[in-house]
């Protein structure tokens, strides 16, 4: 993994809550056997007007100019909701997102941003709020990150965030989990022993 | 100290404590086509074996064709992610159920077929419906492909625990009103986010009187009020549904299993994070009328108007699912046309769910404007229901029969609808797209969806009563 230690970039607001990972990535661009190339399917249902995607829905944030190379989503409660499909962060991940803020966040898909090297970052309705009026004023206002302090500076802003300490250890160091689970192996090994057949 | 289900089913498989976390020890894990390719191609990458083939179950359901067997019907894509998972499970001694095969289905309705799910194992799936399994007490999950490489590699997963909610359902339910009525209800109450971070305990005495497959319909969901799991306390239901089943504990192993089985329940002094109570006879039908499970109400009732809502992100939501779904406040959801049903899923595809539908499928012919198929959940649940003569109640209504597979429930196949079509579905998700781009979705039973193939409209279930 990429380790993420600090952070800067411009943001693109999202206002809307409970986006769903349909919605993040659909269903037709789920036949991949790669992490890779999903970011021009990222929304895709609202970011072309049509199927093939050709013609750009100028409405939609994404594709609008003020906010192009953003590596930072600003968006509201609940993202992330719906199926486990891990295709959600890599597209993100593909389209250049890193940093994903919102007041909260679907359980699985946190789990998989992080497992990805992508910081979602919980901050609170009014936060966001301010952090929205901020990218509203100045779209080119750049937001910092800074992980191992748990803090997100945007101009005159500085606000903190909470992080459970593996999580956090795991994104400053970019370490492989499962490399990490293997050192237990022992005792994987006596819980297994230990276990009745049947199971 | 007095405990849940939950903390019970946790505390047996703490394989060690690491920081705030636990590694938690994984029973059995369930894997399909679409959510594995990337783990198995890291596994490769890093020269690192699959620990326990024997523990893993695999299928193909997401990708396949409902009208043909052929790996390629649904296109060159499909094909190679059906056999990159061939071929995975053979580089990893893993079995098996592909398509053709009896025991092949939705992975959520053929491994409880299996035997596979057993009262306190821990169950992972990349997949969000796994919570269905917690219909025999066990603790089941979805997760994403990287957590699924780790299950491969290390049989465990790091975790930190859940709160506990209790979701208590009393009484005797309507006539016409069903499990997945039930869950609607629930998510209604809950909404769509309000079960993040707990794992939820279904109770009461309308929980225990279901079957086997209702519970599994009611866990099912879970994860579509936000939570972790779903779980139901394991008894004679569940016992007499998993004996003898092909890979069902037998002889002194089943003694043993159902000694340690009885200790499956909360205590009664455990403590619950929340909890949240439902009358069954206040349950009515329901229909989702938005575009998250939580926007949903009774099939008599008004859609609501935004101003209702007095949250402004609710009252933003809803207004945006009204225009989404071409739907006005205030209307009845009895006046809406509808241009297709699906009945299937892994919410609803088992045998009662057929049973249901077929019923209120023989009482008429599909309305001439719509398109209605019914998709079995797997091979088992096909034959049985064509042993039974369902399909041909379903074919003389002038319903589709088709193989089975997830199908429509998120058309990754060629059962996809296309924008504007209004859809009757006993699916689980009624998010925008689910279905086809510019679709409309909206969930509810086997039987409503079977009456409002008929009447080509919504339609309360409960006038045909005597019919039920
Ligand atoms: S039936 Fe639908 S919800 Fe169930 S596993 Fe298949 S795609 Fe997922």
């Amino acid at each position: 993994m990429t380790p993420i230690t600090v952070h800067t970039g411009t943001m693109v607001p999202l206002d809307i809550a409970n986006i769903d990972t349909d919605q993040i990535i659909p269903k037709q661009f789920l036949t991949g056997v790669t992490r890779q190339g999903y970011g021009k399917h990222l929304f895709h249902d609202w970011r072309y007007l049509d199927q093939h995607e050709q013609v750009l829905n100028p409405e939609f944030n994404l594709n609008n100019p003020l906010y192009s190379g953003a590596s930072v989503l600003l968006t509201r409660e609940n993202f992330g909701c719906g199926s486990s499909r891990e295709h959600a962060p890599w597209a993100l991940i593909d389209f250049g997102i890193t940093v994903i803020i919102a007041p909260s966040f679907a359980d699985i898909f946190y789990g998989n941003a992080i497992n990805n090297s992508m910081l979602p970052i919980c901050l609170s309705s009014a936060e966001c709020d301010l952090l929205f009026a901020q990218v509203r004023a100045n779209a080119q206002q750049t937001l910092t990150v800074d992980l191992a302090a748990q803090q997100v500076i945007c101009g005159e802003l500085i606000m903190s965030f909470e992080i459970a300490d593996h999580h956090k250890q795991n994104l400053l160091k970019g370490l492989d989990a499962i490399g990490q689970t293997l050192e237990y192996r022992n005792d994987i090994a006596a819980f297994e022993q230990a276990q009745p057949s049947w199971i | 100290m007095a405990q849940t289900l939950y903390d019970k089913i946790w505390d047996a498989h703490v394989v060690s404590q690491v920081g705030e976390d636990t590694l938690l020890y994984i029973d059995r894990h369930l894997i399909h086509e679409v959510t594995t390719p990337q783990a198995f191609a890291g596994l490769n990458e890093k020269k690192r074996k699959v620990r326990c083939p024997e523990k893993t179950v695999a299928t193909m359901d997401h990708s396949i064709s409902t009208r043909s067997l052929a790996l390629d019907a649904c296109g060159p894509d499909n094909q190679l992610q059906l056999q990159t998972l061939r071929q995975n499970c053979i580089d990893h001694g893993i079995t098996l159920y592909p398509v053709g095969h009896q025991k092949q289905g939705i992975i959520h309705v053929m491994a409880p077929e299996l035997g596979a799910i057993l009262p306190g194992h821990t169950v992972v799936c990349g997949d969000s419906h796994t919570a269905t399994h917690g219909a025999f007490g066990a603790l089941a999950f979805g997760i994403g492909t990287s957590q699924v490489e780790h299950v491969f590699a290390t049989q465990t997963l790091r975790q930190s625990k859940a709160k506990n909610l209790k979701v208590e359902v009393n009484g005797k339910l309507p006539i016409g009103v069903t499990a997945k009525d039930i869950i609607l209800a629930i998510i209604g109450e809950l909404t769509h986010a309000g079960a993040t971070g707990y794992v939820i305990e279904y109770c009461g005495d309308t929980i225990e009187s279901l079957s086997m497959e209702e519970r599994m319909t009611i866990c099912n969901m879970s994860i579509e009020a936000g939570a972790k799991a779903g779980l139901v306390a394991p008894d004679q239901t569940t016992f007499d549904y998993i004996k003898g089943r092909e890979q069902a504990p037998t002889g002194d192993d089943w003694d043993a299993a159902m000694a340690y089985w009885a200790s499956l329940h909360s205590d009664e002094a455990a403590h619950f994070d929340h909890v949240v109570r439902l009358q069954a006879k206040d349950i009515k039908p329901q229909v989702t009328w938005g575009t998250n499970p939580g926007q949903v109400i009774g099939v008599d009732d008004a859609i609501p108007s935004p101003d209702d809502f007095a949250d402004p992100i609710i009252k933003e939501s809803a207004s945006k699912a009204l225009r989404y779904m071409n739907l006005d406040a205030g209307q009845k959801l009895s006046d809406i046309a509808v241009s297709h049903v699906f009945i299937g899923s892994c919410t609803n595809s088992r045998i009662e769910d057929l049973r249901a539908a077929a019923q209120v499928a023989a009482r008429g012919q599909v309305a001439e404007h719509v398109t209605a198929i019914i998709v079995p959940g797997s091979a088992a649940v096909k034959q049985q229901a064509e042993q039974e003569g369902l399909d041909q109640v379903f074919v003389q209504a002038g319903f589709e029969w088709r193989l089975p597979g997830c199908s429509m429930c998120l058309g990754m196949n060629d059962d996809v609808l296309q924008e504007g079509d209004r859809c009757a579905s006993t699916s689980n998700r009624n998010f925008e797209g689910r279905q086809g781009r510019g679709a409309r979705t909206h969930l509810v039973s086997p039987a409503m969806a079977a009456a409002a193939a008929i009447n080509g409209k919504f339609t309360d279930v409960r006038l045909y009563e005597e019919t039920l």
